[in-house]
């Protein structure tokens, strides 16, 4: 059994997905047009990681488990993005001010994590679990966790995570996304362990406010320490960079049943 | 209450009707004790946070104002704010911006994201090039004159701009702002003090009000159905106790306007003149030919009372939007088609065409000015920005008032709080309010108080009035403040053009197909079609997409209310339905009209709409506190 865990979760911000995007050539490489105006969000998939941390934290026997959030990201739009985060559960932010850019090279990315969580004082690797979005981070590359627990050392990695329990012998059981809709089930023994979660299965948490000002008595000072970190390009080339081509269409019906609406939406796909 | 006021108005009878009891199971809430809590995040709680922030503690980091809730620490300050984001606030923003600059000595404002100082500005008549507005014989007049002797006035693209901006208007000096980037901008500077506390997504249901005082605010319930029922995760809002709420909620919020129905306002005073404004960001293509810092403000078209702005930031992005007034009284008033063909005008068509949207939003302005004004303080709490009345209606101008608002009263409870004063109603009408009545923006706000008094008898008397009462500094104005006027009907407004029986027709059909009225009504005035583009001229749900980005988060009850359907089934024009912005409101089943939150932008014109309808000072629509909205920071 464990004396609780030390959870280490990786997640940045990303656009609003409500925004339209639009890449752009900088001398730097590519970027997002107006990227610093849009409005921001925890990655979706991290943000997932950050409640099941959460959920775990509050679940595991006694109370010396601890969640971190571990960002890295430009400190003013990290610190919009705590403003909301930061009443739903309890964590201490770990800030890096940096790039969070969606063109960053994942090697690059997974190093700073790395190194930025090795350096958290007091974090007993004999009981930590390392959480993050599947494909966070890197914004669709799905490497950085994995490259974040190599560097790390640590050997039990599971990918598109939707469930853990936690056995009776302080094992974990893992369900993990395959192909076909189905989950593949695992049994891990324990810490240290590193999750890239899917969606999980836990709602979003009602705001709290009580955790929200407890949450930020923590959170201002860390962004105001917050180290400026360049990150590396390591060598990463864009050749060309463009958003999905997308097709839209809309028309206002009231009269359609449900299965007429969805066969028309499929035909007008299939075209 | 406040200092200049006599006995308390009757409060608002509708606003007591009680509407169905929810079952709640026995709710036992959270409960948490701030010195103060705030509600709303718009420009006067933006000024209120940024110069109260700076004063919380010494120069060398001992405290200064000390709380009593948390004895050692500053003050205890929270902020909630209703949408999702700080930068989801929704304003075409020209402000002379002599508030704010105070506020920020020695910072180039012209740093804030989207922001230009101004650099030309025009009044523009725009003619009617379409032949469907609805122009008095006046208006006709002044157009085939405009015209025929065209080569004269320099009449070019249907517009002729006149040679002169009254002073009242201009904005000489000031700022082309996105209010989205701004609030953004603001709240980053606040919250990076550290000082305060600024929560967004998190909607404030009401005052807690003990006898005639507040003694704090209750957050919205979350884990509900969209009737208030609880579900799954069900969270009662918790009870925030504050020793002063400071209510910045903005014209339609629910927390002062319960304010005002349970405490009063000052007797005389309502808030019956209105606008709805609708705008868009729009990235101009490379070769407009617009200059950052233009302003262009604009009368005459596509209604003779529906005004009209242009103006241009950085980086090729410019704000377009209109004004639909409460005294246009004709119950056809869409504001999204009106504002397309506003656009289409050739002489802002000239520079928009081959633009892109990148933004859209509605709000609703409260025009009433010093008649709308609440009592400004009381005990426990005090009111700023626009809810409060400080918006002057005769220089168009709302920011820099409501930033300045907010700065008299975070500098009052400095004032207070650095003597362990308490913030009684005497104490808060000895500091706040004393600074707000000497100040420009009541001086001016006297002047404009009846400059608008004419646009109940008409446009081109409106528009005389206020430039008698502008010009003369308020002394002089030609109209007097007169009775509400009811909403035309449909034959009054359209009569001259259909018949009632093809009116009637019109109705049954659209009724029964769901379809909007309004727009059959234009089409059949012979408003052209609108050439959609799939860019800049796009589907109203479109927009709602492509530009807002709106969307409602699960767990919250709906936030409009029609109280008693037995009104709705008799009301013929339903102008919540013509008028809401989103479309989130529409016909429904048994003539009771059907609300979609998601819909939302949280502009609140239902609100007034459906006052309008009736006496003008009574709505059968409740309006509470909503989560969601708009998602675009670039309004």
């Amino acid at each position: 059994m464990t004396n609780g865990y030390h959870i280490v979760v990786c997640g940045s911000v990303v656009p609003d997905p409500l925004q339209t995007l639009e890449p752009i050539q900088t001398p730097t490489g590519p970027a997002l047009k107006n990227e610093m105006m849009l409005p921001a969000v925890l990655d979706p998939w991290a943000a997932h990681a950050l409640y099941e941390a959460a959920n775990l934290a509050s679940k595991a026997a006694g109370s010396n488990s601890k969640v971190w959030l571990v960002s890295v990201g430009p400190k003013a739009k990290l610190q919009q993005v705590m403003m909301t985060i930061a009443q739903r559960v309890s964590f201490e932010l770990v800030p890096v001010d940096s790039s969070a850019s969606g063109f960053a090279d994942a090697h690059s990315t997974a190093a700073l994590l790395a190194g930025t969580i090795q350096a958290i004082p007091g974090l007993d690797r004999a009981r930590l679990l390392v959480f993050g979005g599947w494909e966070s981070a890197s914004r669709g590359a799905g490497a950085t966790m994995q490259l974040v627990g190599e560097r790390l050392e640590i050997l039990d990695q599971f990918q598109g995570v939707d469930q853990l329990s936690v056995q009776a012998d302080g094992s974990f059981e893992v369900l993990e996304r395959i192909e076909g809709g189905r989950h593949q089930v695992s049994v891990c023994s324990g810490p240290p362990a590193l999750f890239g979660w899917a969606t999980g299965n836990l709602p979003e948490p009602r705001n709290n406010p009580q955790v929200g000002m407890a949450n930020m008595r923590t959170v201002m000072p860390a962004l105001q320490r917050a180290k400026s970190v360049p990150l590396a390009d390591g060598g990463l080339h864009f050749l060309s960079a463009s958003p999905p081509k997308q097709q839209r269409q809309t028309r206002v019906v009231k009269d359609m049943s449900a299965e007429q609406i969805a066969q028309e939406i499929a035909e007008w796909i299939g075209k | 209450m406040s200092a200049d006021s006599s006995e308390p108005s009757a409060a608002v009878d509708l606003q007591k009707i009680d509407l169905p009891k929810i079952d709640l199971p026995k709710i036992e809430r959270q409960e948490m004790n701030v010195d103060i809590a705030c509600v709303g995040f718009g420009p006067a709680t933006g000024g209120f946070l940024t110069t109260l922030s700076h004063s919380l503690l010494n120069p060398d980091g001992s405290v200064r104002l000390e709380s009593a809730t948390s004895p050692g620490l500053p003050l205890q300050v929270i902020c909630y704010e209703r949408a999702d984001g700080l930068g989801f606030g929704v304003s075409g923003a020209v402000t002379r911006a002599r508030g704010i600059r105070a506020s920020f000595p020695g910072v180039d404002l012209a740093e804030i994201p989207m922001a230009a100082a101004v650099k030309r500005e025009k009044l523009v008549y725009l003619l009617d090039p379409t032949g469907a507005s609805r122009r008095s014989f006046s208006f006709k007049v002044a157009d085939r004159l405009l015209r025929s002797l065209g080569f004269v006035f320099g009449l070019k693209h249907d517009a002729f701009e006149l040679p002169y901006t009254p002073p009242f208007i201009q904005k000489h000096n000031g700022l082309v702002l996105s209010l989205g980037q701004f609030n953004q901008w603001v709240s980053d500077q606040v919250a990076a003090s550290g000082m305060v506390q600024i929560w967004p997504g998190m909607p404030v249901a009401e005052p807690l009000i003990e006898g005639e005082a507040v003694a704090g605010v209750r957050l919205a319930d979350q884990g509900t159905d969209l009737h208030g029922h609880p579900e799954a995760g069900f969270t009662p809002g918790m009870d925030l106790h504050a020793a002063l709420t400071v209510v910045g909620d903005g014209p339609v919020g629910a927390v002062g306007r319960k304010i005002d129905a349970q405490l009063g306002k000052p007797a005389g005073h309502e808030s019956r003149e209105w606008a709805l404004g609708m705008k868009m960001v729009i990235e101009l293509r490379e070769d407009s030919g617009l200059e950052p810092g233009t302003v262009l403000h604009t009368i005459g078209f596509p209604e003779p009372e529906i005004f009209g702005f242009l103006y241009v930031h950085p980086d090729r992005l410019a704000s377009v939007g209109i004004f639909i007034p409460s005294w246009f009284r004709s119950p056809v008033r869409t504001a999204y088609r009106y504002l397309q063909h506003f656009m289409l005008h050739p002489y802002l068509w000239r520079y928009l065409e081959g633009g892109t949207l990148k933004s859209w939003g509605a709000k609703s302005l409260q025009e009433s000015g010093r008649h709308g004004e609440p009592f400004l303080a009381g005990n426990g709490y005090a009111r700023i920005g626009e809810g409060s009345g400080s918006t002057n209606v005769l220089a168009g101008s709302g920011v820099d008032e409501a930033w300045t608002t907010g700065v008299q009263l975070a500098e009052a409870v400095i004032e207070l709080a650095g003597q362990n004063r308490p913030f009684s109603r005497e104490n808060l009408e000895a500091t706040y309010v004393r600074r707000r009545r000497e100040s420009w923006v009541d001086k001016e706000s006297k002047i404009a108080a009846d400059a608008r008094n004419g646009f109940q008898q008409g446009v081109v008397t409106g528009m005389i009035g206020m430039a008698v009462a502008g010009l003369t500094g308020g002394r002089v104005t030609p109209a007097a403040r007169s009775a509400y006027r009811k909403m035309s009907s449909l034959e009054e407004a359209y009569g001259s053009r259909t018949s009632p029986a093809e009116l009637k027709q019109m109705q049954e059909e659209c009724a029964a197909k769901g379809t909007s009225l309004h727009d059959r009504i234009m089409d059949r005035c012979g408003w052209p079609q609108i050439p959609m583009d799939g860019k800049l001229l796009i589907s109203h749900q479109d927009a709602l997409l492509m530009g807002g980005g709106v969307q409602a988060s699960p767990g919250y009850a709906n936030h409009v209310i029609f109280r008693r359907p037995e009104l709705c089934r008799a009301c013929e024009t339903q102008l919540c339905v013509e008028m809401c912005s989103g479309q989130a409101i529409t016909r429904g089943e048994d003539a009771v009209p059907a609300f979609d939150r998601e819909k939302c932008v949280y502009c609140g014109a239902c609100l007034w709409n459906c006052a309008a309808d009736g006496d003008g000072a009574q709505g059968n629509i409740d309006f509470k506190a909503g989560a969601g909205g708009l998602h675009s920071a670039l309004n």
